[in-house]
């Protein structure tokens, strides 16, 4: 669906929600639209990434299809969230590329990046994959200047590709809109609040009970699931941050079972494999219309990325003295490229607009 | 014709909140429970699918609640709609077991909204659904399943069974297949006749093609007629409806709550002659919409046309039909097919008949017109800033008053006063004992709700004799 489709719905959508409002009590959507009188493309875009896809105003709706007025708020959002990704993603042509991503186009891009690896390294080092296992040494396989370079280099540039999306959803979700008064002052304690409803997904159980999976089904493993991946995924860095600072005091890996960086890995890695299969599962068994088919691509591509990263990064870690250490590395790192690469064209920058519109939001409320 | 060998003790006609209250009660009590849903699946719950609210009162402040209102306060307020004609045993009734109706509903799972909000400020009288009927009718037919009623959309009850005050059964047809049903004893819950065009022409006339009807499609009156039949005592007038003004593009059918249209207070409204006909500043448009609809209904052609000005357009909520625009007053009359001479003659002396005041929509503000036939009482300011918007209007048929004579114990009665032995009936087929005209909002799903369970409650207790 274009940009004018996706956007021109979702203001069909929220004209007849605007004049029912009886949802006015499950989510931030509703009290963010009765802000509002019209709908332009900045309001639908501000208001489909404040959308958690619960479900619960789908059921609620006596204008849901068959209803001639076919109102389905979460498929109708999520079409625009998917289109705004698109339209906010820095430099524009790689954010129209990936416009179709998918598990194929994720995997794909994971298997170049891991031939080019072994290609670099045996390049570099004929003897690099062998021997090194016994010590359980990774600089031994990628010196450590060439992680740092390759990863510091790739880093850099998808904190610059992310920040330019942030800036251009940000520049949307405050206006021009309808609301755009509002918005011109900012404040802490609004951004508090945007962080507390973003670290406890506070809206996906907010109405008093937990999400919906089905009309009249209601399950926390959504939000349990999506805790373990985003806290799984925030110890995985922090064990690397951590790491990265033992090499720079001297403190050479590999580090033992019980240190720092290895416990903070492990357990990242085990909610990073734990919560994204629970996703991949819940999301089979959720009721499609809740959600959009090119959605639901995203969705898979990046957590099936980081499933894939996780469990090399376990594996690897089981491994690590074993002589396939040196392969398993490679495939890790390939992986790791891969998800980094595609973090700011995909599912990941729906953490980011969310955070952005919830803050949004709160400042809204302040002002009322 | 088949007949089903299924025994059952209680049947409910009818799919909406009193159907539902009866047979989640029976079935709490024991009772093998069959429900005939004339709707499919998804247009089940009659017109308890496009409500929002139900009156209750309550002692002190609760979480959805706030302050208090008492059972003899909600009484009052019933009494005075109806202009004193109500059963007040009935309304008593209603008035005090609506105390209990909270509570009732949360053990099927049904969700309220925190007090804080509502639109329309009515929190200490009235409790909101979360999300809505269609939430709450989810929350009950999930319950019906798993207590194990016996639930049967797209279940067109037909024609009744009735010999010497007793019922025994009816004819349901599904998709053109006949079948039989029967039961120990029967709950009628099956509407009114709003959705009934034939009948609303007969009561109305030609006017009442023009009616838009709000709620379900699936209100025709089959059940209430058919008891009539029989020889059931009537009760409210068959030509009384009520209805409100709407914005006239909705749908024939089922447009609910989204079509409501609230900019009438702030400008002036004219028929297609573009004439005004009534004081738009009367009172707050909660309190008069109901009186516009049988206002509009009596203007020519069933149509008026709600015109402000850009000065108060962020002050209602939005309509989900766009505006119809115009630069002037001349453009906008074209646009809604209104002679511009007339429109142009009326704004213009409406305009000069406006005193100054201090515009607030949020009170009675007293800015009005002085020396016109109609004058405007409130809200009254010169139309005068472009763009100018216009919204047609067309009655909307919410519910009929005809219904069913009932006792105490929800037992339909005789002409004679005689009740039926096995029949109970609940929900709008027999809200006009209680409400015979007017209106207080929430009040047909208390009267539901109440006599839901009394029905449910007494069908059992003739079934277990």
């Amino acid at each position: 669906m274009r940009l004018a489709d996706a956007t021109a719905e979702g203001a069909r959508v929220m004209a007849v929600c605007n004049a029912c409002r009886y949802c006015e009590q499950y989510c931030p959507v509703f009290q963010a639209m009765e802000h509002r009188l019209s709908f332009a493309t900045a309001d639908v875009t501000y208001l489909a990434n404040l959308c958690h896809n619960c479900g619960e105003c789908l059921y609620a709706c006596q204008y849901a299809p068959p209803h001639e007025f076919s109102i389905n708020v979460p498929q109708a959002l999520a079409r625009a969230r998917v289109q705004s990704y698109e339209d906010c993603a820095w430099p524009a042509p790689l954010g129209r590329a990936f416009r179709h991503q998918g598990v194929l186009v994720a995997l794909s891009l994971a298997a170049v990046m891991i031939v080019l690896l072994f290609a670099a390294t045996l390049v570099a080092n004929p003897n690099a994959l062998r021997g090194a296992a016994t010590r359980a040494s990774f600089y031994a396989v990628m010196p450590h200047g060439a992680m740092v370079a390759l990863f510091g280099a790739v880093g850099a540039y998808v904190l610059v590709a992310l920040a330019m999306g942030a800036r251009r959803f940000r520049r949307m979700a405050r206006g021009p809109s309808t609301a755009q008064h509002v918005a011109a002052r900012s404040g802490a304690s609004a951004r508090l609040a945007a962080l507390r409803d973003v670290l406890t997904l506070r809206h996906l159980h907010a109405s008093g009970e937990p999400c919906t999976t089905a009309e009249e089904v209601r399950t926390p493993w959504r939000r349990r699931f999506h805790h373990a991946t985003f806290y799984g995924f925030v110890l995985c860095f922090a064990s690397t941050a951590v790491a990265a600072l033992y090499h720079v005091l001297g403190l050479e890996a590999p580090y033992a079972v019980a240190s720092v960086p290895v416990v903070l890995g492990t357990l990242g890695g085990i909610g990073v494999v734990t919560g994204t299969l629970g996703l991949l599962i819940g999301a089979r068994t959720r009721d499609a219309a809740l959600t959009d088919a090119a959605q639901r691509r995203l969705d898979r591509s990046f957590i099936v990325l980081l499933l894939l990263t996780g469990a090399s990064g376990l594996l690897l870690l089981a491994l690590r003295e074993h002589r396939v250490m040196g392969s398993l590395l490679l495939v890790h790192l390939g992986l790791v490229l891969a998800l980094f690469v595609t973090l700011p064209y995909g599912k990941f920058v729906h953490g980011i607009y969310r955070a952005i519109a919830l803050a949004q939001h709160a400042r809204e409320e302040r002002q009322r | 014709m088949t007949s089903a060998n299924v025994p059952y003790d209680v049947a409910v006609l009818g799919g909406g909140n009193a159907a539902l209250g009866a047979a989640l009660t029976a079935r709490r009590a024991g009772a093998r429970v069959i429900v005939l849903e004339r709707a499919p699946r998804h247009f089940r719950g009659g017109n308890s699918r496009h409500v929002r609210n139900l009156r209750c009162a309550h002692a002190a402040p609760t979480d959805i609640l706030t302050d208090s209102y008492s059972p003899a306060e909600l009484l009052d307020d019933l009494v005075r709609v109806n202009g004193g004609e109500t059963d007040e045993t009935l309304a008593r009734i209603v008035a005090e077991r609506s105390a209990e109706c909270v509570d009732w509903m949360r053990v099927y799972g049904v969700r309220f909204q925190a007090s804080l909000r509502g639109t329309l400020h009515l929190s200490r009288t009235n409790a909101f659904f979360l999300g809505g009927g269609k939430a709450l009718m989810n929350s009950y037919y999930a319950q019906a399943e798993r207590l194990g009623i016996d639930v049967q959309y797209d279940a067109d009850v037909v024609a009744l069974e009735v010999d010497d005050g007793v019922w025994r059964g009816a004819t349901v047809e599904t998709r053109g297949e006949r079948r039989r049903v029967t039961a120990r004893a029967v709950v009628l819950a099956a509407g009114g006749f709003e959705a009934n065009l034939g009948r609303l022409r007969e009561a109305w006339g030609d006017a009442a093609d023009n009616f838009i009807v709000r709620g379900t499609p699936y209100n025709t009156g089959t059940v209430l007629h058919a008891m009539l039949d029989t020889g059931a005592q009537s009760i409210g007038s068959p030509s009384e409806c009520h209805a409100v003004a709407i914005d006239g593009r909705a749908p024939k059918f089922d447009g609910g709550i989204a079509t409501r249209l609230d900019s009438v207070p702030l400008g002036i409204v004219v028929n297609r002659d573009g004439e005004r006909f009534h004081d738009e500043g009367e009172d707050f448009w909660p309190k008069r919409y109901a009186i516009w609809g049988k206002l509009v209904a009596r203007e020519p052609g069933q149509v008026a046309y709600s015109i402000v000005d850009a000065k108060v357009r962020d002050r209602f909520i939005p309509s989900m039909f766009p505006p119809i625009e115009a630069v002037s007053v001349r453009e906008l009359a074209a646009k809604l097919g209104i002679s511009a001479a007339a429109l142009e003659r009326t704004v213009t002396d409406f305009n000069a008949a406006v005193r100054p005041g201090a515009f607030d929509h949020e009170q009675l503000d007293g800015c009005r017109t002085v020396g016109l036939a109609r004058d405007k009482t409130n809200w009254a300011q010169r139309l005068d800033t472009p763009p100018y918007w216009g919204y047609p209007l067309r009655p909307g048929i919410t519910f009929t008053y005809l219904g069913l004579r009932v006792d105490e114990r929800a037992r339909v009665l005789f002409a004679s006063g005689e009740p039926f032995a096995n029949v109970y009936a609940a929900g709008e087929i027999m809200a006009g004992n209680v409400l015979r005209r007017g209106y207080v909002a929430g009040i047909g799903m208390t009267i539901g709700t109440v006599f839901g369970r009394i029905a449910g409650e007494e069908a059992v207790k003739h079934a277990a004799r």
